[in-house]
């Protein structure tokens, strides 16, 4: 059963859920409401800049296809390091794991490498709606990834000092909410604003 | 290599264990390190009570310049700023941390539990809070020599609305301090919704299901949701005018497309959840008090609790009565007057409730029934002037009026504020073992309700004959000065209210007369315990049967329905108990020392950038040596 | 229904003790994540082509909505073990979905912004 630790003992909690399960769960469902309205602005303003450079001006289809696929791919390689912990595959854990913050690492490249092209064709914060928005809602989803790699790799950090058993699997599991969540707003990202245009 | 390493970091371990040492006991470090939900609770309390006073002399700045008409006590500038953190200062550094206190220092007695699910979270929580309002209040001394009258608070109202925040119209950095602050503010008050949805879902003791749950749990859990929910929309409102500031984004800049409106949905997408956050918790506390002081249980308490839960539904549906006349279109306000009428209906529900808790109940007059009563009253006249707004036609004419100003204030002073010192006086001797004295309790009492209805009564009338909200000054013979000079006497019969309390609360802390354990003869679990309550709360978690289990352990009922008192059916197991076999969760330095990283990074925004690497490494040492210290000494 | 109805209904998993095989209907296995893995990454081709295709607009986005939501729940239910969990996190996790979701689009409606 999963426990709460609040005296040194552990009990049971009322729903037989672990805190911290629950509270990585009411994190994410509250983050719905950040990406929300972020994603919102942009819906709203979108196709009402009134200089450019617009989207399709700038919008790399297949560069951005092979970035999110890579984020993708990287919630596969996050749920077979979970599921090789949970069998006690410690050795399995380190290469997922690390498999996992490498394609982050990789997205992220990707994304600077997309902020920079843009910026090279005048995309800048400032210039219009377009590079609000755009840059806004990319950018607190890229912070986010970001900080999902820092989680990993001290994760990964960890497992290589033998700290990660198969009974703290909870550790990495919680890691994996996270970071699939952080890939789920990309998929919506990568619909609406890339591949629907008005 | 390993040895070297191996040794630096039992340095460093040995180091933090002495330092943990240190606040075991009870000293000024203890305080700094606790994660003791009951002195986290007394730390918000004293420290919003603080901001109240400050608010308070805000207020009657603002009344004393609008005593008569054309006074010069106040420049324009001046008085904007100072509204402006009157009202940011109640809503955010009042209210929400007083409910925030209520919460920490009754919810994990009221379930049965130890503590709450997270303790160094909580810790983090309030010393985030601290940080965001002394942030905020930092702003007065920017705007240069603050002894000659130049105040650098933000003068943009409370709303802040779009485009008058922009560097264009507010170039000085008083509206920085309110984004930042506000951002810190409300990273509080996440971790705090966040650890309270997680310790009432999961910290119940055995047998208290949700519905045998007190009220104010209930309450509490209904406006942690709320908090979880809406906190993020206004941080993302306030991160859209940062970046419109600080680096010339274009959210709100119409030159460029931008839309003012999205400021104003986004702040009352998060602004009318967060009405009723700051109103929910007080509904909580006065349904606690209610049935304490008619010795009767709270009428119909699943509809109180459905009443909450819908309020907290339909919140998220009533938004753009705030923006009826922003010109959104006869489809939008209809709909949103149609839903906003609705949703005076499950707190008409609630009133109903507390008014047959109230009838043939055995009712014991004290000043924490007063002020419940109080609030009975003084909030259904607030929600009748609300009623009043939803329709649209009469808003038109009420929007931006003093008007609106009375409806806020009946439901947020008459209502929350009487409602909160009510649960002062309720709960002050479960923390304290001592009663706070009745006799000047009622002065406070009558006092308050008189100087409160003299304040805001005459704003309906004021602001019915057209006087407009946020105006400096007015020309005489509009009809408008005898109103203004009976508010003005009011706040001042009001400051005088809140000078009672604090010689009330000094004395009764002194030498207050002992309370035991159970002085109101109470329901609810917090009251089974010793005056004040041991460090580990319950010796042994009890085992709950009934919703107002303490109640019937202490009464049960003959034929008619009265109580009959069951022997020795409430005993309190005084006897010293050193609590050595319980063990709690350890102190800890990290939470502390992760909130003041948020200033620093904020400071650094506004006027150094150098400072953010520095804020932001203090927030990654307390964030990192918070992850991977044991949470109870035991573990290590 | 109580909440401690959520322990009878779907008790909680991932404990240390339970072992897991893989490809069992109760808990996938790596193959099964490796399936659902190449599942999301032929969908992603898919959207990808249809942004080529001359579609009507209308029926572009049905498709890519479609699309994306498949692969959005793919992840959501089995990834991140939704669909074996215990009821409240979907609860929690929909609720807010839902209530962003809602909240927005009326927004955007009463600014006459454009969902797509």
């Amino acid at each position: 059963m999963d426990h709460a630790v609040v005296s040194g003992h552990q009990f049971e909690t009322s729903t037989g859920i672990d805190n911290r399960k629950l509270l990585m769960w009411v994190f994410l469902a509250s983050e719905c409401l950040f990406f929300g309205s972020l994603i919102a602005a942009y819906l709203l303003y979108r196709d009402r800049s009134v200089q450019g450079p617009y989207p399709d001006d700038l919008f790399d289809i297949p560069f951005t296809s092979v970035s999110a696929f890579v984020l993708l791919m990287s919630s596969v390689s996050m749920v077979l390091a979970l599921a090789s912990i949970q069998r006690g595959d410690r050795r399995g854990l380190q290469i997922w794991l690390f498999t996992t913050a490498a394609l982050g690492i990789l997205f992220i490249s990707g994304q600077a490498y997309e902020f920079t092209e843009f910026y090279h064709h005048g995309l800048t914060l400032d210039r219009n709606l377009f590079g609000t928005t755009f840059f806004v809602l990319t950018g607190f989803h890229g912070a986010h990834v970001t900080v999902g790699i820092l989680i990993l790799l001290s994760l990964f950090v960890m497992t290589l000092q033998g700290k990660i058993t198969q009974s703290e699997s909870l550790h990495i599991e919680l890691a994996g909410l996270y970071w699939h969540f952080v890939d789920i707003v990309w998929i919506v990202i990568f619909t609406l604003i890339y591949l629907i245009q008005p | 290599m390993a040895a070297v390493i191996g040794q630096r970091r039992s340095g460093l371990s040995e180091a933090l264990r002495s330092a943990r040492e240190a606040a075991t006991g009870n000293n000024i470090w203890s305080w700094l390190a606790t994660v003791d939900h009951k002195r986290i609770g007394v730390l918000y309390g004293f420290t919003a009570f603080f901001f109240f006073l400050l608010g308070g002399i805000e207020a009657l700045l603002i009344r004393i310049q609008l005593i008569t008409p054309e006074s010069e006590f106040l420049n324009p500038d001046q008085y904007n700023r100072i509204f402006t953190m009157h009202g940011t200062t109640m809503v955010f550094l009042v209210v929400m941390p007083l409910s925030a206190a209520f919460f920490n220092l009754l919810v994990p007695l009221m379930i049965g539990a130890r503590d709450v699910a997270f303790p160094r979270l909580n810790a983090f929580s309030y010393w985030t809070f601290l940080a965001g309002g002394i942030f905020l209040n930092a702003s007065f001394f920017t705007g240069g020599n603050i002894f000659q009258g130049e105040l650098g608070a933000p003068d943009t109202g409370w709303f802040g609305y779009s485009t008058l925040t922009s560097t264009k119209f507010s170039d000085g950095h008083g509206v920085d301090f309110w984004i930042f602050g506000l951002q810190i503010l409300g990273i509080a008050s996440l971790a705090g919704g966040f650890n309270f949805i997680v310790t009432i879902l999961n910290m119940r003791a055995p047998g208290m299901s949700l519905f045998r749950m007190p009220l104010f749990v209930w309450m509490t859990l209904v406006t942690s949701f709320l908090i979880v929910f809406a906190m993020p929309v206004i941080a993302v409102a306030l991160f859209e005018l940062m970046f419109d500031r600080l680096f010339d984004a274009n959210f709100f800049n119409p030159a460029a497309g931008g839309n003012p409106l999205l400021w104003q949905h986004m702040f009352s997408l998060f602004g009318h959840p967060e009405v009723y956050i700051l109103i929910l918790p007080a509904m909580g506390i006065v349904s606690e008090i209610l049935p304490t002081f008619a010795r009767k249980p709270l009428f119909g308490y699943p509809f109180v609790v459905f009443s909450g839960v819908a309020i907290g539904f339909m919140s998220w549906g009533v938004w753009v009565h705030h923006m009826y006349t922003t010109g959104l279109g006869t489809v939008a306000n209809a709909a949103f007057g149609v839903s906003t009428i609705m949703i005076g209906v499950p707190t008409g529900v609630k009133i109903f409730n507390w008014m047959a808790t109230l009838w043939g109940g055995a009712i014991k007059i004290s000043t924490p029934l007063l002020f419940a009563v109080g609030f009975v009253g003084m909030f259904t006249i607030g929600g009748l002037s609300g009623i009043t707004h939803s329709m649209v036609p009469s808003d038109y004419q009420q929007q931006d009026t003093y008007y609106v100003v009375a409806h806020f204030h009946y439901v947020l002073f008459g209502g929350a504020i009487f409602a909160l010192f009510g649960g002062a006086y309720y709960w002050f001797p479960k923390f304290t073992g001592k009663l706070m004295n009745e006799k000047l309790g009622q002065l406070n009492f009558w006092t308050l309700l008189l100087g409160f209805n003299l304040t805001f009564f005459p704003m309906h009338m004021s602001g019915l004959l057209g006087m407009p909200r946020r105006i400096y000054t007015y020309s005489e013979g509009q009809g408008w000065d005898t109103w203004n000079l009976i508010a003005t006497i009011g706040a001042f019969v009001i400051a005088f209210s809140v000078s009672v309390f604090l010689v009330n609360l000094v004395l009764s802390i002194m030498r207050g007369e002992k309370s035991g354990s159970d002085p109101w003869d109470a329901r609810t679990l917090e009251w089974s315990l010793p005056s004040p309550v041991p460090h580990y709360n319950f010796k042994e978690i009890p085992h709950v049967h009934s919703l107002d289990d303490f109640w019937h352990r202490k009464y049960t009922e003959d034929e008619a329905g009265r109580p009959i008192p069951i022997v020795a059916g409430a005993a309190v197991d005084d006897e010293e108990h050193d609590g050595h076999d319980i063990h709690m969760p350890s102190p800890s330095y990290f939470p502390l020392i992760a909130s003041s990283g948020f200033p620093v990074i904020a400071t650094g925004l506004i006027y150094h950038t150098a400072l953010v690497p520095v804020g932001v490494a203090l927030l990654l040492v307390g964030l990192y040596g918070w992850a991977m210290e044991p949470a109870t000494e035991e573990s290590a | 229904m109580t909440l401690a109805d959520y322990r009878k209904i779907k008790p909680e998993e991932a404990t240390p003790e339970t072992p897991h095989g893989p490809g069992a209907h109760a808990h996938p296995g790596a193959l099964e994540y490796v399936q659902i893995g190449v599942v999301l990454a032929v969908i992603t081709a898919i959207e990808v082509g249809l942004y080529y295709i001359d579609l009507s607009h209308s029926l572009l986005v049905v498709m890519l909505i479609g699309l994306s939501a498949l692969k959005f729940s793919l992840v959501v239910l089995w990834f991140m073990h939704l669909k074996f969990d215990n009821r409240l996190f979907s609860q929690l996790f929909v609720g807010g979905f839902l209530l962003a979701l809602t909240i927005f689009m009326v927004a955007l409606a009463t600014l006459h912004g454009k969902l797509v």
